[in-house]
């Protein structure tokens, strides 16, 4: 950004649910200090350019990208070759982008069984020619396309490079702030950093007392009402907390909800659903092999519940995919 | 027991209890009360004029006659030989601790001095490199077996009772005789009372068979009643046991293999014993003057209280754990923390001789060292990263892990002269917050990675 | 013509004091065994991470073993391999809804005098993966994109 010229920001969302979007414009009034130092040269969910404008741009125009949503179509990863091509600066913003997030709890299914639940057995469904999406169609105009669904959803750093990731789903509005900051004072750490969060896990922001664990039954969420002072971890819920990067404010917990672990993996994790899963099974009351067996069986969904926000970016990505004849 | 209250580098704190332990192997704290005897152990002679003016004439049980006799609010302890050997106020029997009123002869006739009722307890800090343990056994309370019949008749006596009667030093000055002042005529003595059985503790006491013989040939010996020993097996395992089985037989000594299963008493006081002869295949019942119960050793009523203020596990059956069955018998998962004797596991004086033994000198090995030698693949936490779940504390087997509070959270501390390098809290940290030397994640990462990396299309060159 | 037979490759954790003194003494004794199964050795069952297992199958493993001391007494650590048998049925119900079949994965424990029971593992391991075919994670997720 030379002299009093504008920083050029733009902001994309690929496969997301416009939350990121909206945490944006929770910085309310401080979106005027965006508007005064930045020229947004695109922002699909708020302004009206187009994908042949940034087409337009040459290399690198954009000095910073915040690219929220994971990849899950042939249109998404477009985008992020197209705007990795046009920006100085790529942001992975929020935990799709970062991490896959809810969408890519998918990765458990595939196209095939995806459309089929969608288009053909979901119970409101009414399609009784059975149509499904196809990414062509001939039409008497001529030929129509839409972009195509993958089988599997990735994560922004799995199919481009990436210099900054800033973790949450929402990325929390004060976090949102600090990073705007550093970006307009020209203060970002070394490439590849993630920013807007700490380097400890929310354990460190939260107000829950804790003792040595020792769990013998396992609560899912709508089993117990928890006492409002202790760790909700020792008292039977799989609170991500301890597994979960901190800078969110601990806000899950605060009102005793367990942590689901949004803002993604601690620093030297590389996997956060196996980290989570290792903690929660050192842990159980059990000195037999029966008695640990039985107490984790009692566990419901384990790849949702420890890879709720992190399934592409763990370590297998996704289930495996049947074999097609 | 009077050469330790002698030796110049044994500083023996009697009446005392351990509040508290910490720190680590060569720099443990210990917090000892020691509670107060009312009477001055400078100025006490050990006369014994106070024991003799005492005015609750009727007393108490004496506990070292296992109840078979009674003794004062003041008493010199072991009937008279402790060590040391000087008096104490018992402030539950000393009427004017426990009541409040009492004309206090005792001090009257105290030739030094040397009793004095403003004494109160004290807490002393020691600081000491390593400890041993050796709190001793108790003795299995045989009126939880009602079948025996203990408590209901003089006469039927436990093992340490029995001890006590045929002690010199005893009540009885070592006359084997039924509570009406005569010898018995006839003895029955049965085993397993409160050992390998389902309603009490399932394991086997290990020294009851050799005390039990021991006591028939002593009642041979004393009295010459006739004696019934019923047992289920006979375990004498040590040197000089199987002949002196032998020999117990030889002297008449009757050995019916069945276990004891009721003891009653008859009108006029009689013992009737019924068991099981199984060699016979019969039942069978048998009248005796006095029966002698050999009963278990157990672990003593406060073990949990000891084993959690030393850090110490206990096994099932309630005696405190060795860090190994066999290779480490008298070491604990804490360093420089050992066990001595009979705290640890039922055992006879010559084992106990041996594992006390071990045990000094392995702790003396310690002292003199200087050093302890720790693995190389300790943990190491980083604090910068732990968030203070607290998720490690717990599973360190050797309480290697501390934690420093910092407001509501706070992170953890392996203490590396106790961390031995398992690995196993690296595992569990979800924070990845702790490091395993020499065998990092990142070092384990990068073997798997390496074993599916394609061999390299060069030849590895020889080096010398 | 020559079929090829597939060669599974395993991976084998294996605690130091037990099951890797088990397979050294089975290497040493020269007992019959497929050399399909490499060792990465760990102090301790209780230093497994389940990301451990589940980085051997995302790099290319067709089977996973386990291995440690027998519990409740054996652990040369006192209690690690407790932490062992409370980690792997959990990670048992995650392989198995990530798609990959439990006769890929085997955790158990074998003494440092049961020599002649690794080989026999390694046997029977080696064959239950190969009938299994190959796992190829990476080649799998590759050709399934589009």
């Amino acid at each position: 950004m030379a002299g009093n010229e504008k920083l050029k920001l733009g902001l994309y969302w690929a496969a997301s649910c416009g939350g990121c979007e909206i945490a944006i414009v929770e910085l309310r009034e401080k979106i005027l200090v965006i508007d005064a130092n930045c020229d947004i040269l695109f922002w699909p969910v708020a302004l009206d350019f187009k994908y042949k404008d940034v087409e337009a741009m040459p290399d690198g125009h954009i000095d910073v990208c915040l690219f929220n949503g994971a990849i899950r179509t042939s249109e998404n990863e477009h985008l992020a070759h197209l705007l990795r091509k046009k920006s100085k600066v790529l942001v992975a913003f929020g935990s799709c982008a970062g991490e896959g997030c809810i969408p890519g709890l998918a990765n458990l299914f595939d196209r095939e069984s995806i459309f089929a639940r969608a288009y053909l057995e979901a119970p409101s469904v009414d399609n009784p020619n059975g149509y499904v999406p196809q990414t062509t169609w001939q039409m008497p105009e001529g030929e129509i396309r839409i972009p195509t669904f993958y089988n599997t959803v990735k994560t922004l750093r799995q199919v481009e490079d990436v210099d900054y990731i800033v973790p949450g789903c929402p990325p929390q509005p004060p976090q949102i702030w600090n990073v705007i900051e550093a970006i307009l004072a020209g203060q970002l750490p070394p490439k590849g950093s993630v920013v807007g969060a700490t380097d400890k896990t929310v354990c460190d922001e939260c107000k829950h007392t804790r003792q040595e664990k020792s769990v013998k039954k396992f609560y899912r969420p709508h089993e117990m009402i928890p006492d409002s002072t202790k760790c909700l971890f020792d008292q039977g819920m799989i609170c991500a907390g301890p597994a979960t990067r901190g800078g969110c404010g601990a806000l899950c917990t605060k009102v005793d909800m367990p942590c689901r672990g949004c803002y993604g993996p601690a620093p030297n994790e590389i996997d956060q659903g196996a980290a989570l899963l290792s903690a929660v099974a050192s842990v159980i009351d059990a000195d037999t092999e029966e008695e640990a067996a039985r107490i984790v069986g009692e566990i419901v969904d384990p790849i949702g519940t420890f890879y709720r926000f992190s399934l592409p970016a763990s370590l297998l990505h996704r289930s495996k995919l049947e074999a097609r004849g | 027991m009077m050469d330790a209250g002698r030796h110049p580098n044994i500083k023996l704190m009697t009446y005392c209890d351990v509040q508290e332990m910490s720190g680590y192997v060569g720099r443990f704290k210990v917090k000892v009360l020691q509670r107060p005897r009312y009477v001055d152990i400078d100025l006490c002679t050990g006369c014994g004029a106070c024991v003799e003016a005492c005015v609750f004439k009727r007393g108490v049980p004496n506990e070292f006659d296992a109840g078979l006799s009674r003794r004062r609010g003041v008493y010199i302890p072991m009937n008279g030989q402790g060590v040391p050997m000087k008096a104490v106020i018992d402030e539950d029997a000393c009427l004017l601790l426990d009541k409040g009123k009492c004309v206090k002869k005792c001090m009257e006739v105290c030739p030094t001095n040397a009793i004095n009722f403003d004494q109160k307890p004290e807490t002393v800090e020691l600081e000491v490199g390593t400890i041993v343990v050796a709190t001793g056994f108790n003795v299995f309370d045989a009126a939880r077996l009602s079948a025996f019949g203990y408590g209901k008749s003089p006469n039927i006596l436990d093992g340490i009772q029995f001890e006590r009667m045929s002690s010199a030093t005893g009540p009885t000055q070592g006359q084997i005789l039924t509570a009406e002042g005569k010898k018995p005529e006839r003895v029955a003595i049965i085993h397993c009372v409160g050992s390998r059985d389902k309603n009490a503790n399932a394991y086997c006491s290990r020294v009851c068979c050799m005390y039990a013989m021991k006591h028939a040939h002593l009642v041979r010996d004393k009295t010459g009643a006739e004696v019934f020993e019923f047992y289920m097996d006979i375990r004498a395992f040590g040197k000089g046991y199987e002949e002196f089985y032998e020999r117990v037989q030889e002297e008449g000594v009757y050995f019916v293999r069945g276990r004891g299963a009721e003891v009653t008493v008859q009108d006029g006081g009689q013992l009737q014993v019924k068991a099981e002869d199984t060699t016979l295949g019969i039942p069978v019942q048998i009248n005796v003057d006095m029966v002698v119960l050999a009963t278990a050793m157990e672990a003593q009523p406060d073990a949990g209280k000891v084993a959690s203020t030393f850090g110490l596990s206990r096994s099932a059956d309630g005696f405190f754990q060795e860090a190994h069955p066999k290779l480490r018998p008298f070491h604990t998962n804490t360093e420089g923390v050992f066990l001595a004797g009979t705290c640890q596991s039922p055992k006879d004086v010559p084992d106990t001789v041996a594992h006390a033994s071990a045990a000094a000198a392995e702790a003396l090995t310690l002292l003199s060292r200087g050093e302890v030698i720790i693995s190389p693949t300790t943990a190491l936490v980083d604090d910068q990263l732990c968030s203070g779940c607290m998720t490690c504390i717990a599973l360190c087997p050797y309480t290697a892990i501390s934690f420093t509070i910092k407001g509501v959270s706070g992170t953890a501390l392996v203490n590396e002269a106790l961390c031995k390098g398992c690995g196993t809290c690296v595992a569990a940290c979800p924070a990845g917050a702790i490091t395993a030397r020499h065998f990092s994640d990142k070092q384990i990462w990068a073997e798997i990675e390496g074993l599916f990396r394609a061999p390299s299309a060069e030849p590895v060159k020889e080096t010398l | 013509m020559t079929e090829q037979t597939f060669q599974p490759h395993i991976i084998g954790f294996l605690c130091n004091w037990c099951t890797y003194t088990a397979a050294d003494t089975a290497g040493v004794g020269r007992m019959e065994q497929p050399p399909n199964v490499d060792v990465v050795r760990v102090m301790c069952s209780g230093r497994i991470d389940p990301a451990f297992v589940l980085k051997a199958f995302a790099e290319g493993a067709d089977g996973v073993i386990v291995s440690g001391c027998h519990p409740p007494g054996d652990c040369h650590y006192n209690n690690g391999n407790f932490k062992t048998f409370r980690r792997m049925p959990l990670l048992e119900m995650l392989l198995q809804q990530y798609g990959i079949e439990k006769e890929r994965f085997h955790w158990g424990w074998i003494s440092g005098a049961e020599a002649p029971k690794w080989a026999q593992l390694v046997r029977d391991f080696t064959t239950q993966v190969r009938d299994l075919g190959p796992l190829d994670w990476k080649q799998e997720l590759a050709s399934k994109e589009e």
